[in-house]
């Protein structure tokens, strides 16, 4: 008997949380962060309405810090496929310029993502928003459900979480109430990568290795993306380099690296050492940080 | 990652990827408990798939020294153990998924501790593994919880077991420890009908035959776990059933395209092929398989796709289409086992919503037949499930639905039950056989219907559904309409709490249970009584939000009015016309509602009275009647549309 290789299940299973989510919610959104996941979760999406395209629009939930090369990925990926895109950027930093230089990054990653988040979802009334995490991430992020129920406040709450059986899910919220819903829950950073090769899926081109402007960080690599950078003259050097996670320029740090193909970027993620969310600044304040973090909404 | 010395991976990462993008995947779970070594076990897993990345391991090393139980080395399950709160306790307190992934598979593991309160944890992992393994420590052998957890993993339809005999080097690797072990598990799992078994003598900690045979153990020549687990193949009847797809959406495009979108749960689909499609029975031919990759010549179980019809059918989600050869059974009452995984008691009576495939019904569960000891398989009466017992009832549905039983297809008989109020899925349950008293008492159709009825009587059928606290006034006000509505010419009948529990209702008490049961009667009956063209007033204190939306579900829209006689606790108490208050709080009255027992307040009542004592009960009727005036209830009823 042929049997489904583990990308065609992956695949399969998350194609049927789409569908399943669709149908159980009155107005679903995704949210797009145009990292490889994000790339990842649109392009199953894509397939699972087929020919159809997906019946909702995707929110990008902007800082304005971002990578140059993420918005111009962005904008054109979505005028490719035809998708509606809402962008969101909390008035409140705009009014006060919050940035990572001045403010810090646990206030800029709070104000900008976690409060923007749930101002754009109060905004706009959805009552589902697809996200692209993983269980595998971080070891809180183990016990996610795949359809995540958040109280009108926008927390999650460990101890009442929905027991999922089969694959029966259960999206019925109170009024103010909204889902979360996962559809990458059971892939791991491998399964992302070999899917983007199998499926030749584009990817911002900050994953491959290029020459680029860089300043040295507490040892960590940052691109200088644009002048609102504050360097001191003759910091900057360029290194060969790229990045393993996308995020904002000033927050992201950059690994040298001669990968400049999707293959050589498998090897030598592959025969690396260090696990990918080290990468993302927020992870380090203390243990057990990203479990607060969602319980206060974060995504 | 660390330590991959895979030398494809370095001189061919085209021939790896290609090897790794062909890989098949396993989902089983673990069962047992912390002192098992289950944690260490997983971590193993993980460490020795190389899935530990270096920083990973610098803060297990440091945390290892801070809070592990191993000394200075490493503690393997601090990998595992996930929420803070969980951590400090040492304990894992929900399901978990694992992954990891060697040459030849990917591994989902649903990780799930083992202590009794948790069946509603090892019950969930359960549900989607392939196969289980099975921890007991080696110094203690068969306890317990192994059958508990045997008896679960049965029920949940897993054939394949492992029985990992940890902890062996505890007990020096003997084998005649670990043989007596086996031949005891393997006499106690014919009982519950595994009989697909492997046991593989281990220790978790030492690495001895996770994934090289151990030289500890040269008397076993059995596979190691991995080894085991990489190669077994799941011989699945689903997939080699017939053709089972749930239609999740239906996927429309434009006005030339048309198809039905869903996964395959049961066998395979070819364009040609005949389908039946369920509940409607009606049939038509697969014209196309659609896929965003192009179309199929042929889907399997697992798949999501798309089919498109031949003809022109209507077809909705929530229907099933099937082999047209050999279709699931169609039924609206069924015997199952049901898993409670709810803090809230089951209340038998009660209707819950029921989601099956992509359906979503509404289902009412009764007394359950016996509950089920899960340690020592007994069977025990029972009036309800609490959280974690298991229980076998009948359960009947508002609507048929398409199923086949649990154990030759889990998708197709496996459902969840949902809290209509909370939202909650308060329980799991796996169909076994529809019930054939739903087939033999057919729906007699009689000539003379409510409506002619209605006509006759120059009225609208309806059901003023009066609910407050006790002392609120509301068979006061109540009466008072019945009053008003006769002087006008109107039918009309008095459904009155107290005097119904002298008669129908009299072998009931006031547990909530009981209560449930209470205002179930009282609205079929009442539900007849509109049958029959009435103007139904029922005055019940009716505490539960639940049951009241039950008897506005068994009417026509419009037909029921919710009147909600607000009194307040403080005013209903001081009334206290019939003693009861005084009695309740002296402690002489049990269940009392608003003492010791919840009101739930209407959210959105059609009438809200202000019973407080500002508005007198004269005016209050008043209201009613002029409510029911405003809605047409009082005038005759309109010719029915042709």
């Amino acid at each position: 008997m042929q049997r489904l290789t583990h990308l065609q299940r992956l695949e399969a299973d998350s194609i049927q949380v789409f569908r399943e989510a669709v149908s159980e919610s009155e107005k679903p959104v995704m949210l797009y962060s145009v990292g490889k996941d994000s790339s990842v979760m649109l392009h199953l999406a894509m397939k699972a309405f087929y020919p159809s395209l997906p019946p909702f629009p995707l929110l990008h939930v902007d800082t304005t810090w971002k990578f140059r090369a993420m918005y111009e990925f962005r904008d054109k990926l979505v005028a490719e496929l035809g998708m509606d895109l809402l962008v969101y950027q909390n008035p409140e930093c705009i009014e006060k310029g919050i940035n990572p230089f001045d403010h810090g990054s646990a206030l800029h990653t709070d104000m900008w993502k976690t409060e923007g988040l749930k101002q754009a979802l109060d905004l706009y009334q959805f009552d589902l928003a697809f996200g692209g995490a993983r269980r595998d991430e971080e070891k809180s992020r183990a016990k996610e459900r795949v359809f995540s129920i958040r109280s009108a406040q926008h927390r999650w709450d460990p101890k009442s979480q929905r027991p999922e059986l089969w694959h029966l899910y259960n999206a019925r919220t109170q009024p103010g109430e909204s889902v979360r819903v996962f559809p990458l829950s059971n892939w791991t950073e491998l399964d992302v990568w070999q899917y983007i090769h199998l499926e030749q899926i584009p990817i911002v081109p900050l994953y491959f290795s290029a020459p680029r402007p860089v300043v040295e960080r507490d040892g960590t690599l940052i691109m200088v993306d644009d002048d609102r950078m504050p360097v001191e003259p003759g910091e900057v050097m360029e290194r060969n380099v790229r990045f393993r996670t996308l995020g904002c320029y000033p927050l992201t740090g950059a690994i040298e690296s001669e990968a400049s193909t999707l293959t050589e970027i498998i090897q030598e993620m592959l025969l690396t050492t260090s696990s990918e969310r080290q990468g993302r600044v927020i992870d380090h304040d203390s243990s057990g940080s990203m479990e607060k973090k969602k319980q206060e909404g974060y995504f | 990652m660390a330590h991959v010395s895979n030398e494809l991976l370095a001189s061919d990462i085209e021939a790896y990827l290609h090897q790794h993008e062909h890989k098949t995947m396993l989902r089983f779970i673990t069962c047992g408990s912390v002192d098992d070594g289950k944690s260490t076990l997983i971590g193993r897993l993980l460490y020795d798939s190389h899935l530990v990345f270096e920083d990973h391991l610098a803060s297990l090393e440091s945390d290892s020294k801070k809070v592990g139980t191993q000394g200075d080395e490493l503690d393997f399950a601090l990998l595992v153990d996930g929420l803070a709160a969980e951590r400090e306790q040492g304990i894992t307190i929900d399901v978990a998924y694992r992954f990891f992934s060697t040459e030849h598979r990917k591994f989902i593991v649903a990780d799930t501790p083992g202590h009794e309160q948790y069946t509603r944890n090892m019950v969930t992992g359960a549900s989607t593994a392939d196969l289980a393994v099975i921890l007991i420590d080696a110094r203690k052998g068969v306890l317990t919880q192994t059958r508990r957890h045997s008896f679960l993993v049965s029920l949940l339809g897993i054939r394949h077991v492992v029985v990992a005999v940890n902890k062996l080097d505890l007990i020096d690797y003997s084998k005649e420890t670990f043989d007596a072990i086996e031949a005891d598990y393997r006499a106690f799992a014919a009982e519950v009908g595994l009989s697909d078994i492997v046991c593989i003598p281990m220790s978790a900690l030492r690495g001895d035959n996770i994934t090289e045979p151990s030289p500890n153990t040269p008397w076993y020549h059995g596979p190691t776990l991995i080894g085991y687990l990489e190669t077994i193949e799941i011989d699945d009847e689903q997939h080699a059933g017939p053709f089972r797809m749930p239609v999740q959406w239906v996927n429309r495009p434009n006005l030339d395209f048309r198809g039905f979108s869903g996964v395959i749960v049961g066998g395979s689909v070819q364009p040609g092929d005949q389908l039946r499609i369920l509940p409607s029975g009606r049939e038509s031919t697969v014209a196309r398989i659609v896929t965003a990759d192009g179309d199929l010549d042929e889907a399997m179980t697992g798949q999501s796709v798309t089919i498109c019809l031949d003809d022109e059918v209507d077809i909705s989600r929530g229907d099933v289409l099937c082999a047209a050869s050999s279709p699931a059974a169609v039924a609206d009452q069924f015997e199952c086992h049901v898993v409670w995984m709810s803090e809230e008691a089951m209340l038998p009576g009660r209707s819950y919503l029921l989601k099956i495939g992509a359906r979503t019904v509404t289902a009412t569960v009764a007394q359950p037949k016996y509950k089920v000891n899960v340690n020592t398989l007994e069977h025990t009466a029972t009036t309800t499930l609490e959280l974690n017992e298991i229980g076998v009832c009948n359960i009947s549905l508002d609507r048929p639905v398409p199923f086949d039983a649990y154990a030759e297809n889990r998708d197709m008989g496996g459902f969840i039950l949902v809290d209509r109020f909370t939202n909650a899925t308060v329980a799991a349950g796996l169909l076994h056989f529809a019930l054939r008293r739903a087939d033999n008492v057919h729906w007699q159709a009689v000539e003379v219907d409510k409506h002619a009825r209605a006509t006759l009587n120059g009225q609208q059928p309806a059901v003023v559904w009066f609910t407050g606290l006790s002392g609120a006034g509301k068979s006061t006000i109540a009466n008072i309409v019945e009053q008003k509505l006769h002087e006008l010419g109107r039918h009309t009948y008095l459904l009155d709490g107290d005097n119904v529990r002298h008669g129908l209702n009299r072998d009931l008490g006031f547990t909530d249970a009981n209560r449930v049961e209470n205002v179930r009667r009282v609205a079929e009956v009442a539900r007849l009584m509109a049958d029959a063209g009435l103007i139904v007033l029922c005055s019940f204190i009716s505490p539960f939000r639940s049951e009241r939306q039950m008897a506005r579900d068994l009417l026509e829209t419009g037909e029921f009015v919710e009147v909600f006689v607000d009194s307040g606790l403080d005013v209903a108490e001081q009334r206290d016309r019939k003693g009861l208050y005084a009695k309740a709080r002296r402690g002489e009255l049990v269940n009392f509602t608003g003492i010791d027992s919840p009101y739930e307040v209407p959210e959105s009542p059609e009438i809200h009275l202000d019973a407080s004592g500002t508005v007198t009960a004269e005016e209050s009727a008043d209201e009613v009647v002029d409510h029911l005036r405003r809605a047409g209830i009082l005038a005759p009823p309109p010719h029915p549309q042709p």
